[in-house]
């Protein structure tokens, strides 16, 4: 087993605001390995995007506060950085790429500008032609047709997706070991998505970084990444590789988010969302926080007494934070192929 | 952008007809030309009649208009019904004299009210930010006379109490003193000062809340996230972007105080462009008033134009076409 | 309940289809406590009333600025109970006194013996009167021109503000005085109105601009397709929404439409000061008198004051209404 890049071990972290304090992430503990993509899977307001921004320290402290936990990379603690050294991770060691391009490039400065930053930043002794080269480089590795004009060129002259495939370029500029992208196909259209997808593919191919993916999205998951996290109201309930929790999942919930899914290879009558909503961050159900929408539970009161701890279910490495998930065992998903390991769905 | 500057300004020109026309319009009925002349016994009735002749009063208004807009334009803006003299010169200097305050008092305004909006907005909720933010609050709401006035007393008291002049409260000049002499200096220092508070206040609230927002936007977070050092991400990306609707601001503020401020200048007898209004239109000087109304008009339509430009040129998502 | 469940067959699905065709689903057993709240499922529903009066309520400047205008107009309102002396007596024996407790001129006197406070409070009416009503009738017709400009847009729009550009391209103050000059002649109301015939830009502005962008929102087309009339649909669908930034404009509006009346008549083209007191107009005369700091001191301290409160308010109001405004403190 080799040594995990990063090491999160019971983060929490709050927020406060007018209504109370909101518990966005509860504990969860997670590890990366050099090279693979771990997918990081939930809801909005499940902790997901919350729990890795606090790991770079971009979360404002007030009105955040990283209350408990370590985050151990290189065989640093994250959390416990100064400010300097934490600065000298970001954009070099770490890279995040965001949700939304447009919002996320400063619309005043130019684009060849904005990526050159980044490798000055680190590199400041560098000359100004090798950092445009450099530039141009990047430019071309993620598919930016004539990245000389597109050099001087502002955010609102690219389109959407030219302007993620430029944050993608931004953030591999200094060759990170760790590439975090949040949601960075959400905002944009369906066919936009998948040349983007396309890109992140071919940078984690040339670059080798490991890179954790924040979705939504099932269908990037199963595309992309090697193993999965589940999260649910700040925390983790089930994590694994992605065969095993396409095919064999063991927590009600993300038996739920496959249950959503259309399968477009069978005729389905009725979708069948997950009844209720989200769970509120600030007054949390006791005990299991799935359990008023869980099928499984039907009322038993130690889902609602106890908090559920991550337990092995199926197979190595992975676990599900489920008091009865034993009784979930033998189910197939209807992802479920019969000759097991495919590479992707849908 | 040329093309731009071209279109607003032929846009300008009808507009500018039309307000002058209905101004004109307006003071013609509304006052009495001839007022004063008429009430002024010395005055035989055949002057009068004369006077009216070769100023046309006696025609349609619109005839009338554009006998005078005819002067104004040839004639250097015509002369006054009241004095017979030139209206030029007059505007010419009191012009200048308003210019001189209102830009000192301006770039003052605007070089500390950046500097503290910048600084609040770091450091929010800070002592300097609470005190300043207070403080500008107090000078937003603060009529600019008021403040005139209190300031005036107070250097009027301080004259006859210790027989010391540090600032004049009245005039511009003493007689033979230059424009850029300390004379001067101490007499516009007062109404410097009063227009430079309420100035300051809008500028750094105005600061201030742009800073804040751009802070706390997402192209910051990316630079922060690309491990940029805190002050470079405050100087190279928040301030430039804060900047943009702040120098908008005041370029539509400058404008309209170079049309006159007139309260400051009543208050501290300047002659200044301002106070050639009061004056005209208390005398019934009307075309003295035509001219001021006209001139201000076009001052205001440039100063739209220019916050316009300026905005374009900083912002490279505005692009005029 | 027991804790040990009753066996569930491995081949039984997901929620059988009957469950969920009816979509939302109250959680399969209740376990006690009936409130979802507890249950952590919804934060409990509050009406946009609530939510509008808790942070108002929240916010202690507008509270303070609502209560100080409460007794600044009151006083004016209620002049003439409030009022120790009639703000034209004249006493000449009590010149120019200093403000002492004695014989109640808490605020001393004038140059011809007249209450200071008395002075005030009358002028305080003035401005309430003026204030108000350039606040209302601006509104009114700002409203009007907006919503006919927003909402059928083209060549009606075009008309209107270009009509709106020409008032606001003329220096204010210059024509004010102007109009003053000339048509005022020092009666209150003309004034009032000459005032109003300004200040309607703004509110014609802001309500175009929501004319303008929700007619194109769907749940207008939905009206006009089960066959609501124009003047419906600007009332019931569009019209609400103008509300909000109506009233936060229409406070700002009165502490304007006070300091420009005060401005007019420091200048001399206001009220006439014989007859009507007027904040500015006292200012006016006290520069004759600049040894005798209440003359100044007073009227202007009140005109501050009226603006302090009126921009919490309206800073607290904008909070209140316009949730969708990031609000930056102070």
């Amino acid at each position: 087993m080799p040594e995990p890049l990063l090491a999160v071990k019971d983060l929490v972290v709050e927020f406060k605001t007018e209504d109370g304090v909101v518990h966005a992430v509860d504990g969860i503990t997670y590890d990366v390995f050099p090279g693979e993509t771990l997918g990081i899977v939930g809801e909005s307001g499940s902790g997901k995007s919350v729990g890795t921004l606090a790991l770079l320290g971009l979360i404002p402290q007030p009105p955040g506060r990283i209350v408990s936990g370590t985050a151990t990379f290189q065989g640093r603690d994250l959390l416990k950085l100064k400010r300097r050294q934490l600065r000298e991770l970001r954009g070099e060691e770490v890279a995040m790429v965001f949700q939304d391009p447009m919002t996320s490039l400063n619309p005043v400065l130019k684009v060849g500008y904005q990526l050159g930053e980044a490798v000055k930043t680190h590199h400041p002794k560098e000359s100004d032609e090798k950092i445009r080269a450099r530039v141009l480089e990047l430019l071309r590795l993620v598919g930016v047709p004539e990245p000389e004009t597109r050099f001087d060129q502002y955010p609102h002259e690219f389109s959407g997706g030219m302007r993620q495939r430029a944050m993608i370029a931004m953030s591999i500029a200094n060759n990170p070991s760790l590439l975090i992208a949040d949601e960075p196909t959400t905002a944009l259209d369906v066919t936009i998505q998948a040349q983007v997808l396309e890109v992140l593919k071919r940078v984690q191919a040339e670059t080798n970084a490991a890179t954790i993916m924040i979705t939504h999205d099932l269908g990037i998951v199963a595309e992309l990444c090697d193993r999965v996290l589940v999260m649910y109201g700040g925390k983790i309930v089930e994590a694994g590789d992605v065969h095993t929790i396409f095919q064999k999942p063991r927590h009600p919930y993300t038996i739920g988010l496959m249950d959503s899914l259309p399968k477009l290879t069978e005729d389905e009558e009725w979708l069948r969302p997950i009844p209720g909503s989200p769970p509120s961050l600030i007054n949390r159900p006791s005990g299991c926080a799935f359990h008023p929408r869980c099928f499984l539970s039907q009322g038993r009161l130690r889902c609602h007494d106890e908090v559920p701890e991550l337990r092995s279910a199926e197979g190595p490495g992975h676990v599900a934070a489920c008091h009865f998930s034993e009784e979930l065992a033998g189910r197939a998903s209807k992802f479920a192929e019969p000759a097991a390991a495919t590479g992707g769905v849908a | 952008m040329l093309t731009y500057i071209a279109r607003r300004i032929l846009y300008s020109i009808p507009v500018l007809f039309l307000s002058s026309f209905l101004s004109f319009v307006f003071v013609s009925y509304a006052g009495n030309p001839l007022g004063n002349l008429r009430s002024n016994p010395r005055i035989p009735a055949n002057t009068l009649r004369l006077v009216a002749e070769r100023n046309h009063l006696n025609d349609p208004v619109v005839l009338r208009y554009f006998y005078w807009l005819k002067d104004f334009v040839t004639d250097k803006m015509g002369k006054s019904l009241l004095t017979f003299q030139p209206i030029w010169p007059d505007v010419h200097r009191t012009i200048l004299h308003t210019a001189q305050v209102v830009l000192i008092a301006e770039c003052l305004a605007i070089i500390l009210g950046v500097a503290v909006g910048i600084f609040s907005a770091i450091r929010q909720y800070s002592v300097f930010d609470y005190t300043f933010t207070s403080l500008s609050f107090l000078g937003y709401a603060m009529p600019t006379f008021w403040l005139g006035l209190l300031l005036q007393i107070l250097f009027v008291d301080i004259y006859l109490k210790w027989h010391v002049r540090i600032f004049y409260t009245s005039g511009l000049n003493n007689i033979g003193q230059g424009t850029w002499s300390l004379d001067r200096l101490q007499h516009i220092a007062l109404p410097v000062v009063t227009l430079c508070v309420v100035s300051f206040a809008l500028y750094s609230r105005y600061m201030r809340a742009s800073m804040l927002d751009v802070i706390n936007s997402d192209y910051v977070r990316t630079a922060r996230a690309k491990g940029v050092a805190e002050w470079r991400v405050v100087t190279r990306h928040v301030v430039r972007n804060a900047l943009i609707p702040v120098v908008t601001v005041a370029a539509l503020n400058l404008g309209g105080l170079l049309g006159g401020a007139i309260v400051t200048e009543t208050i501290f007898t300047l002659d200044g462009f301002g106070y050639y209004f009061i004056q005209s239109l208390q005398n019934s000087d009307f075309y003295a008033v035509m001219a001021y109304l006209v001139v201000t008009s076009v001052i205001i339509i440039l100063f739209n134009l220019i916050a316009d430009v300026v905005y374009g040129y900083l912002d490279p998502r505005i692009r005029y076409d | 309940m027991t804790d040990s469940p009753t066996p569930v067959p491995p081949a039984a699905q997901v929620a059988p289809p009957e469950q969920t065709i009816d979509g939302m689903v109250v959680a399969p057993a209740t376990f006690g406590e009936d409130s979802t709240v507890a249950a952590g499922l919804e934060v409990a529903v509050r009406s946009q009333w609530d939510y509008a009066r808790r942070r108002f309520l929240r916010h202690r400047l507008a509270m303070i600025g609502f209560v100080g205008l409460v007794i600044i107009f009151g006083a004016g309102i209620f002049a003439n109970w409030v009022a120790p002396y009639r703000p034209t007596d004249i006493d000449l024996n009590n010149i120019l006194h200093a403000p002492a407790v004695a014989g109640q001129h808490y605020f001393g006197t004038d140059d011809t013996g007249r209450d200071y406070l008395s002075r005030v409070i009358y002028g305080i009416r003035t401005s309430l009167e003026v204030g108000v009503t350039v606040a209302f009738v601006s509104s009114i017709v700002g409203l009007i021109i907006g919503a006919i400009a927003g909402y059928y847009g083209g060549l009606i729009d075009n008309l209107l503000m270009r009509l709106t550009d020409l008032v606001l391209t003329l220096p204010a103050l210059a024509v004010l005085l102007t109009a003053a000059a000339l048509l005022g002649q020092g009666s209150q109301w003309r004034l009032t109105f000459i005032l109003a015939g300004f200040f309607w830009t703004g509110i014609a502005r802001v309500v175009r601009g929501v004319f303008l962008s929700l007619r194109e929102k769907e749940y207008v087309e939905a009206a006009k397709a089960s066959g609501a009339g124009d003047a419906r649909i600007m009332f019931r669908h569009i019209l609400p929404n103008t509300l909000g930034p109506i009233v936060v404009n229409a406070t700002i509006s009165v502490a304007a439409a006070i300091i420009t009346e005060a401005a007019l008549s420091f200048l001399g083209f206001g009220v006439n000061p014989l007859t009507t007191p007027s904040l500015g107009g006292l200012l006016s005369s006290a520069q004759a008198n600049p040894q005798q700091w209440w003359l100044t001191i007073f009227p202007g301290l009140t005109i501050v004051l009226i603006t302090l409160c009126v921009n919490f308010l309206g800073d607290g109001l904008r909070d209140a209404l316009d949730p969708s405004q990031r609000r930056v403190r102070a």
